[in-house]
């Protein structure tokens, strides 16, 4: 039995109480013991126990790992921006222990036999790859996909992401449909007859380049449909990437209402603003696109109060070829694995502990991850990240593990950086190197 | 070197500057050889991505008579129809060593990722919605020249348009035209108002200090200058206007119109016009309308930019063997015989 020690690190919730921190004594720095891939002992001072690894946490926190729920993995079909491979290594690098596959890859992943060739590739990834699936078949908007062949192999999460489902009858269709599998619709909210032929937001920015931009209302009318499905029906709903100050309070009112709604948010929505795209570059475009500083403010007190329940990356590898074409023709998308914690931890005012929460405890409860953002206690699955929470260091223009290097935080200094990695007992990331 | 990306940019001062050597570049047309040296052994590449015959004519017209060497292509004989990216392209003609493109693209923004990938200065000839600054340096050079006549030589500061009221009237919220005009006319001074259906005003209006009215018939009464833009056909199909009568009806430059503007206003158009539609034979014709002088200004306003743009750094563009190395605009003639007294512009 091969035993790794991580030595000297903090718990990430050390400031609470022992039944918080699931039954771990230690407030000051500890040892955590992994063995088998579970989390054998945590205390003050262990002792060397025999460990075959120890690896140094002092100084840095010990924290479940990260959990993005919407990750573009390209693969299959656009292998030559990201792969399995490549993706969950950035992930890794990231702090991710498990990462939620998108579904718009060529072909989609809207049956049983795309879902096993995705979870197969990533049995060799440097994290857990679970993988969402299609609403409807091919994406296209029009029939529903096979969704309980689909949940009989572990999907929890359904979406057509790239798109929103815009028929109203047949989105009203798959949450009744899916009710009964005990799974989450997600939704990309954008109202195409809205958004068609638009490549940013529509304001003065987008005035003054000459760029058509979408009105924020084309993210708000799907929001409001979908809450008023979600009333209908009752299956839960999440949804993705929100981007607007209005979408925020839509969510916020419809869970103080008691519907089963979730909501996440991307970095760069909390972060950037549609002045970035004043230069054409279409590292910047994304949907649904960059908004006002407004919009900013209220994705964060968002997820500053938990109307917004998690950070998801929305990582869309691009190659430099594609972001070299026109705005308008160039694809939406831009990295984000490697530098949400840090951005988060930089440009949001919350604690580490509620961070952590917004990218790990909340998006493994979305997406059913039993064996993710567990306590770091022991019996519990050692899925863990070991942050540096004080560590600044400046974002380069590489793309890092990405195939690509759609990077749109060139330049920007963060605060907080990933020491180590922890994935199924395995080390995936030693001293910020991916291992393997 | 130095950019032509969009009229903003400019700011007042540089709109006046090259509407100074524009005159001076009118001068040159009207010589008996219309033709200077100035950028003699420089080579001008016109990238019409998109095609535009009356724009690309009028630029390598321009790079002629200032003596440089032109080449060039159109979008339908270009690789680009074989799928080769714009940056593919920018490297293969640098690879060429050339002086300056003229880029003209159906998407907004292009010269700008182009000015990122070349040392060499680029132009704006027109990018989707976005800008079409030559344009609008030539319609203000009309519009100034035509309120206060061309200014002596070393006279103060260039007139401008202080106080000038515009009436700005068709498809605003499309036109590249529009964007650059707006800039350089409240660059100079003017009071810009746009008459258009909602549909046709840019979603965002306060992105531009202008206002905006629907009442075109008031706003004529009192405009010093009426600038009629295009409408499309394409725009009932996108349901922005339900008919085109019922558009010439609400805000078009009418013949009844015309009877609505002063003795003294000026009518301005960028073509192509859609006579009948936008604007009435009549109002085309009028002696009030500028639109021939807008066109005849074209050549020369798009040798002021060009020479603009290549005179930054003289030192760096002297022929060796040749004395100086500063940009001249004198005739070939004037050259030889007064190489070393030439003036040169500031």
């Amino acid at each position: 039995m091969s035993i790794l020690a991580l030595r000297g690190g903090r718990l990430w919730n050390a400031d609470e109480g022992p039944a918080e921190r699931g039954g771990t004594p230690a407030d000051g720095p500890v040892d955590v013991l992994v063995a088998d891939g579970v989390i054998a002992a945590v205390g003050p001072e262990l002792g060397d126990h025999d460990a075959d690894v120890t690896v140094d946490c002092s100084g840095a926190v010990v924290a479940p790992g990260l959990v993005d729920l919407h990750t573009h993995l390209r693969q299959p079909g656009r292998e030559e921006a990201e792969t399995i491979e490549s993706g969950s290594r950035a992930a890794a690098l990231g702090g991710y222990t498990a990462v939620l596959a998108m579904p718009n890859t060529t072909p989609a992943i809207d049956s049983a036999e795309v879902v096993r060739e995705v979870l197969e590739l990533g049995r060799s990834a440097l994290c857990a790859v679970h993988t969402s699936g299609a609403i409807t078949a091919g994406r296209a908007g029009e029939t529903l996909a096979p969704l309980a062949e689909m949940a009989a192999l572990g999907v929890t999460l359904f979406t057509d992401d790239g798109d929103g489902v815009q028929d109203d009858a047949l989105m009203r269709r798959a949450l009744e449909y899916a009710g009964g599998l005990g799974v989450v619709l997600a939704q990309h909210c954008e109202v195409k007859s809205l958004s068609r032929g638009t490549c940013m937001h529509e304001g003065d920015v987008s005035t003054r380049l000459g760029l058509p931009g979408q009105p924020a209302e084309a993210e708000e009318l799907m929001v409001m449909r979908d809450i008023a499905l979600c009333r209908l029906t009752r299956t839960p709903v999440h949804f993705l990437h929100l981007s607007t100050a209005r979408s925020v309070q839509l969510v916020r009112e419809a869970k103080a209402e008691g519907l089963p709604v979730t909501a996440e948010a991307a970095p760069h929505h909390f972060t950037l603003t549609h002045e970035a795209c004043a230069g054409y570059d279409p590292t910047f475009k994304v949907h649904p696109p960059l908004r006002t500083a407004a919009d900013v403010v209220a994705v964060k007190a968002g997820l500053g109060e938990g109307t917004i329940d998690a950070i998801a990356t929305d990582h869309a590898p691009h190659t430099p070829d594609s972001k070299e074409l026109p705005f308008d023709q160039a694809p939406p998308g831009m990295l984000g694995l490697e530098y949400a914690l840090a951005l988060a931890l930089t440009e949001l005012d919350l604690s580490l502990p509620r961070i952590v929460e917004l990218l790990s405890i909340r998006p493994a409860a979305i997406a059913r991850m039993a064996d993710q953002g567990r306590p770091v206690a022991v019996g519990e699955p050692a899925n863990l990240c070991v942050i540096d929470p004080a560590a600044m260091w400046t974002i380069d223009d590489t793309g890092g593990a990405s195939r690509s290097r759609n990077v749109p935080y060139v330049g920007r200094k963060v605060r907080g950086r990933v020491r180590h990695t922890v994935c199924a007992g395995e080390l995936t990331v030693l001293g910020g190197e991916a291992q393997g | 070197m130095a950019d032509l990306l969009d009229v903003a940019a400019l700011g007042r001062s540089g709109v006046e500057e090259l509407h100074r050597l524009t005159d001076r570049m009118v001068e040159v047309c009207h010589r008996p050889i219309p033709k200077s040296p100035a950028l003699r052994g420089r080579t001008v590449v016109s990238c019409f991505f998109e095609d535009s015959t009356r724009t690309r004519l009028s630029f390598e017209a321009a790079a002629r008579r200032l003596s440089a060497d032109v080449m060039g292509f159109s979008a339908g004989a270009s690789s680009m129809s074989k799928g080769e990216s714009v940056r593919d392209t920018v490297q293969t003609i640098d690879a060429m060593r050339v002086d300056a493109y003229v880029v003209r693209h159906r998407s907004a923004g292009v010269p700008h990722q182009i000015s990122a990938w070349t040392d060499a200065a680029v132009i704006n000839a027109g990018d989707g919605q976005h800008g079409h600054p030559t344009q609008a340096l030539l319609d203000t050079y009309t519009l100034t020249r035509h309120l206060h006549g061309t200014p002596a030589t070393g006279a103060g500061p260039a007139p401008g348009l202080d106080g000038v009221r515009v009436v700005m009237v068709g498809d605003i919220r499309h036109s590249r035209v529009a964007r650059s005009n707006i800039d350089a006319m409240v660059a100079l001074g003017a009071d810009v108002t746009l008459a258009a259906p909602a549909t046709l005003l840019p979603p965002t209006i306060e992105a531009f200090p202008v206002s905006a009215t629907d009442d075109l018939d008031a706003a004529l009464a009192t405009a010093d200058v009426c600038y009629v833009l295009r409408i499309q056909r394409e725009r009932m199909a996108e349901a922005l206007v339900p008919t085109m009568r019922e558009y010439t009806a609400t805000f078009g430059l009418t013949a009844r119109r015309l009877g609505l503007l002063g003795e003294r206003a000026a009518i301005m158009h960028p073509g192509p016009m859609v006579r009948g539609l936008e604007i009435a034979p009549q109002a085309a014709d009028d002696p009030r309308s500028l639109i021939t002088a807008q066109v005849a200004n074209g050549v020369p306003t798009r040798m002021a930019v060009l020479f603009w743009a290549l005179m930054e750094a003289p030192d760096a563009v002297a022929a060796p063997g040749e004395s100086g190395g500063e940009f001249r605009i004198e005739t070939e003639t004037e050259t030889e015989n007064t190489d070393d007294t030439e003036e040169t512009p500031t």
